[in-house]
């Protein structure tokens, strides 16, 4: 292979298999004779438990074990506060089975190990449980007020964390400010819905005293640290394997889910494996949620439209534990400027407890909340200062030769000053406006209108911190007999083709095809140092890390085939599996520069046989292994990113409002985006097609409908409505690259990407849309055709 | 952890069975299950064919989608019981005995139509179904569009997955 493999478009290399029905998610591993595991779970938001009675439902023919808080020993402790920040007081985490109270509808009370699920869900419907139900208040403000019920004793006023971040003067600049705007704004709970529900399964092997555990989880190695930690186990002695897993965005990567635990122990109990496959019921109302904030903000601006100052002051729900600690709201908090220079920031939050389901990061984390509220409010302060919707931001993007622009004061989820690091703002959004056909708009807008049909044009930007540290790791190794390239990272994977882009940069150092590296991560016996899959950081960081330790192994390869074909390391070039001296048809292949390489070579092949007919691979006196030196071709390194480094975008969209019907239209949709250089623009396009989609569910359909009693109302598909391909419209993609100065392969990260902008693009589509009618303005999402209706209801239609 | 003794493994449910024989990817398959065993569930359990997918077990996902007498139907709205004497077609059977993937597969692997691949092979098996029926499909975006509304993709936004279908036609020369 001599074309450069980075920045193509190559195929997946784990497309056959799962298009054949090969794949092994949790639920394929075939484990005989394993037990299932079926949850009693609370039905009230508050209540206190006076009493179980588990003996009918143990009775019950088939079922092996019922466990409660008072069973499990050692695991009746509150799970970890993975995030620990002193704005946090008294934070609150989950014990794996309910002790005397339960907090959200949902919650796990008791665990039923059976011969088949069937089975285990009819033992738990025999639990009797004696509850004491308990006031609620479903209401984020009135949660705060003096006297609200609480969802934690220990609570007062439900507030969770209260923080306060300032950047520059932003009183001197509202003082100074000649227009000042202001707006309330919301986005609702919603939740990631992977295809896959969250499934964890376990065997412990008495003989070996190994506990291996596939979990469809984001971070199997965090995963093992823990199990290991808990059962007083060597880590070495616990295997953790994400195999195949059906998707993610966030809410795979919780530490711990209570199934996370208690499945494993049950199985060392059993002696028997033990599966727990939630279904969709189950995470909706036990699988983490996020999303709704109230954020009040305010611009200070000159009557040219430069905003010199922004205050946002917003109410984060964070369900009814904390275990992520801040980092929804801090994300959103930080990242509440956007693209704009706006050098004068007051952000201040209060995280709010309610009796609902966790909330922990879901695809954008806190940035589609924040890109609402200042994108809205950008749109307000055009509006009243008579300024185009495109020239006011134009007017505050930060310019190219800005950068790295700090904010100085704020801290992203890093822990480090919010540094944007990169990009050509300016010219995203020129493209934006030129593919949506801003120019021609009004008119098109007006001819629409006479015939009767509202049209709307809608825009949003955004930036994404993305590669979020602190490390990754990359192994690759050469295999003597194949000559295939064996990579491993201590991720997983949920769909966004890790072992195709790893594979592509490992291709390129060392002149194979992409086909033929091998991409195994996900399995703590695999590779177990590293964090996991989140944070759009997976190219950034474990990216770097491999590119690191291919260079390594280049040079080994260089190194043993200069010396193989005796000739200077500069004349060998790499290409086709093999290492050949330039201009010439003198060549070695890899497999046996491999072999060469390992002083023991049993002649398994005629590879093998071959490459004992080259001069040595390593020259030097003394014993076949120099000191210092180890055999083969290989190598390992880690990549420790600097900072976050930040992508961006622009998105816009004319959209349609029948004001009859109360109905929306995306008739035109554009995405300008920007994540550095791309790997695979192919799977770059899907990540961001796939965010955006999410996106536009967010936008105008998925809301979870928590009631006041804290029932969620449609805990399912078929009432919470995920777009099918009927509400996705046709969607331009372009990119620009701009190269992160931070990093080696000058990428950043893309996963986050495609959501975050969507809320804030249709709403501004459907208020100018129905401007003409008087409406008032769109501030909350998802938008639904009741709040169109009102609206216009409103305004006198 | 001291080593724990094996239970007896009599531990059984109580629930009534019912004997079955049905036609799987072109075998006849005959077994005792429980009365309320749902067709995803004794496809993927008691046969091994793991790749009919389990998304919500209410009917709207349709990652269990397999087809029934060649029509595309949810295997788990389905019980085993109510499969009894019909022929079943599941993800195994679709690619050539030598792993050569159908048209529909290639065409989603040159589209990339998949990313976790959980809801492929429902989304295939639906596919497949209306590639098989004798009349014309309305191969606008709108009818591609109306053809996967049965199923959900929470990765891939879609669009692809309706260009692999356009391209499954040129592939299968149904344009």
């Amino acid at each position: 292979m001599s074309t450069r493999m980075f920045g193509a478009r190559v195929e997946r290399n784990v497309d056959p298999k799962l298009l054949r029905g090969e794949g092994a998610f949790v639920d394929d591993i075939p484990l005989p004779e394993a037990l299932h595991v079926a949850f009693l779970r609370s039905p009230h938001a508050r209540a206190r438990m006076r009493g179980l009675d588990a003996a009918a439902a143990m009775r019950h023919p088939g079922v092996v074990a019922i466990y409660t808080c008072d069973d499990i020993g050692a695991l009746d402790v509150e799970m970890p506060l993975l995030i620990p920040h002193p704005s946090m007081t008294n934070p609150q985490t989950q014990r794996p089975l309910a002790r005397g109270d339960v907090h959200y509808v949902g919650q796990t009370i008791a665990m039923v190990v059976a011969v088949d699920r069937y089975t285990a869900e009819d033992a738990a419907a025999m639990i009797e449980v004696d509850y004491d139900p308990l006031p609620v208040e479903m209401d984020l403000e009135k949660a705060l007020l003096d006297g609200a019920p609480p969802v934690h004793a220990a609570v007062p006023n439900n507030l969770a964390a209260h923080f306060v971040q300032t950047s520059g003067d932003p009183e001197g600049a509202f003082r100074g400010a000649e227009h000042v705007t202001r707006i309330t704004v919301q986005v609702d709970r919603s939740t990631a819905a992977p295809m896959e529900c969250r499934a964890v399964a376990a065997r412990w092997d008495a003989v070996s005293g190994e506990l291996t555990v596939w979990d469809g989880t984001q971070a199997p190695i965090s995963v093992r640290g823990g199990l290991a930690s808990v059962f007083q186990l060597d880590e070495d002695k616990v295997r953790v394997i994400a195999p195949d897993v059906g998707g993610g965005f966030g809410q795979k990567v919780l530490l711990f889910y209570p199934d996370e635990l208690l499945v494993p122990m049950a199985a060392m109990r059993l002696g028997r494996p033990v599966k727990y496959i939630e279904d969709r019921r189950e995470n909706f109302i036990g699988s983490s949620q996020e999303r709704t904030q109230i954020h009040t903000i305010e611009l200070a601006a000159l009557k040219t439209g430069e905003v010199i100052g922004l205050r946002d002051v917003f109410l984060h729900d964070t369900g009814a534990f904390i275990p992520y600690g801040i980092a929804v709201a801090q994300v959103a908090s930080t990242s509440i400027a956007g693209p704009y220079r706006i050098p004068n920031i007051f952000v201040e939050f209060k995280a709010v407890y309610t009796p609902t389901v966790q909330v922990t990061p879901y695809r954008g984390c806190g940035r589609p909340q924040a890109c609402f509220a200042i994108e809205r409010a950008m749109d307000q302060l055009a509006e009243e200062l008579g300024l185009d919707r495109f020239e006011i931001r134009r007017r505050n993007l930060i310019g190219e030769n800005q950068f790295p622009y700090e904010r100085e004061g704020l801290l992203f989820a890093d822990g480090l000053k919010v540094t944007l690091d990169s990009g050509q703002y300016a010219r995203a959004l020129g493209m934006a406006a030129a593919e949506v056909g801003a120019g021609d708009f009004t008119a098109a807008q007006a001819k629409a209108l006479s015939e009767g049909r509202y049209l709307g044009l809608g825009l949003a930007c955004y930036v994404e911190g993305t590669g979020l540290g602190p490390y990754e790791g990359g192994h690759v190794k050469i295999h003597p007999i194949t000559g295939k390239v064996y990579v491993n990272t201590g991720l997983s994977n949920q769909g966004q083709g890790h072992d195709t882009v790893f594979a592509q940069i490992v291709a390129d150092q060392l002149g194979v095809s992409p086909q033929d590296v091998i991409v195994v991560e996900g399995d703590t016996k695999a590779f177990d140092w590293g964090v996991a899959t989140f944070a759009s950081r997976a190219a950034v960081v474990s990216g770097n890390a491999i590119h690191k330790t291919a260079i390594t192994v280049r040079n080994k390869v260089l190194q043993a085939a200069a010396n193989m074909l005796d000739v200077d390391i500069d004349s060998i070039e790499l290409r086709d599996s093999a290492a050949w001296v330039k201009g010439s048809n003198r060549f070695v292949p890899l497999a046996a520069i491999a072999t060469a390489s390992n002083p023991l070579r049993y002649a398994f092949n005629k590879a093998a046989q071959a490459a004992t007919q080259f001069a040595p691979a390593s020259k030097h006196d003394g014993p076949p292994l120099a000191e210092g030196q180890a055999p083969g071709l290989e190598a390992t390194d880690y990549y420790s990113p600097s900072q976050s480094t930040w992508a961006y975008g622009v998105h816009a969209a004319i959209i349609e409002v029948d004001p009859g019907l109360c109905t929306v239209k995306i008739r035109k949709y554009v995405c300008i985006h920007d994540c550095g250089n791309m790997i695979n623009p192919m799977i770059v396009e899907g990540q961001v097609l796939g965010g955006i989609a999410q996106g536009i569910g967010g936008a105008l359909y998925e809301h979870l409908d928590y009631q006041p009693d804290g029932n969620l109302a449609n805990a399912s598909l078929m009432d919470f409505l995920v777009p099918y391909a009927t509400e996705i419209p046709n969607i331009s993609i372009l990119h620009l690259e701009t190269p992160s100065p931070l990093n080696p392969l000058g990428v950043k990260g893309v996963g986050e990407a495609g959501c975050i902008a969507v809320g804030a693009v249709i709403a501004s589509g459907v208020e100018d849309a129905l401007r003409s009618l008087g409406a008032p303005k769109f501030h909350h999402v998802p938008l639904s055709p009741d709040m169109i209706s009102g609206a216009l209801a409103q305004a006198g239609h | 952890m001291t080593r724990t003794m094996k239970p007896a493994s009599a531990d059984r449910s109580a629930d009534a069975t019912v004997d079955v024989a049905l036609t799987v990817n072109g075998e006849t398959v005959r077994r005792t299950v429980s009365v309320r065993m749902l067709l995803s569930d004794f496809l993927r359990h008691e046969l091994g064919l793991t790749g009919t997918h389990v998304g919500c077990e209410h009917g709207v996902c349709g990652c269990c989608t397999v087809l029934i007498d060649g029509k595309p139907g949810r295997a788990c709205l389905t019980l085993a019981a109510q499969a009894n004497g019909y022929s079943i077609r599941t993800i195994e059977s679709v690619a050539a005995a030598d792993g050569t993937l159908h048209p529909v597969q290639q065409a989603f692997k040159e589209c990339h139509g998949l990313q976790c691949g959980y809801c492929t092979p429902g989304m295939v098996m639906n596919i497949v179904g209306r590639f098989e029926e004798p009349q014309a499909l309305d191969l606008s975006d709108d009818g591609i569009r109306e053809l996967l509304s049965g199923n959900l993709c929470r990765c891939t936004g879609y669009l692809n997955i309706i260009a692999a279908v356009r391209r499954a036609a040129e592939l299968l020369g149904r344009t």
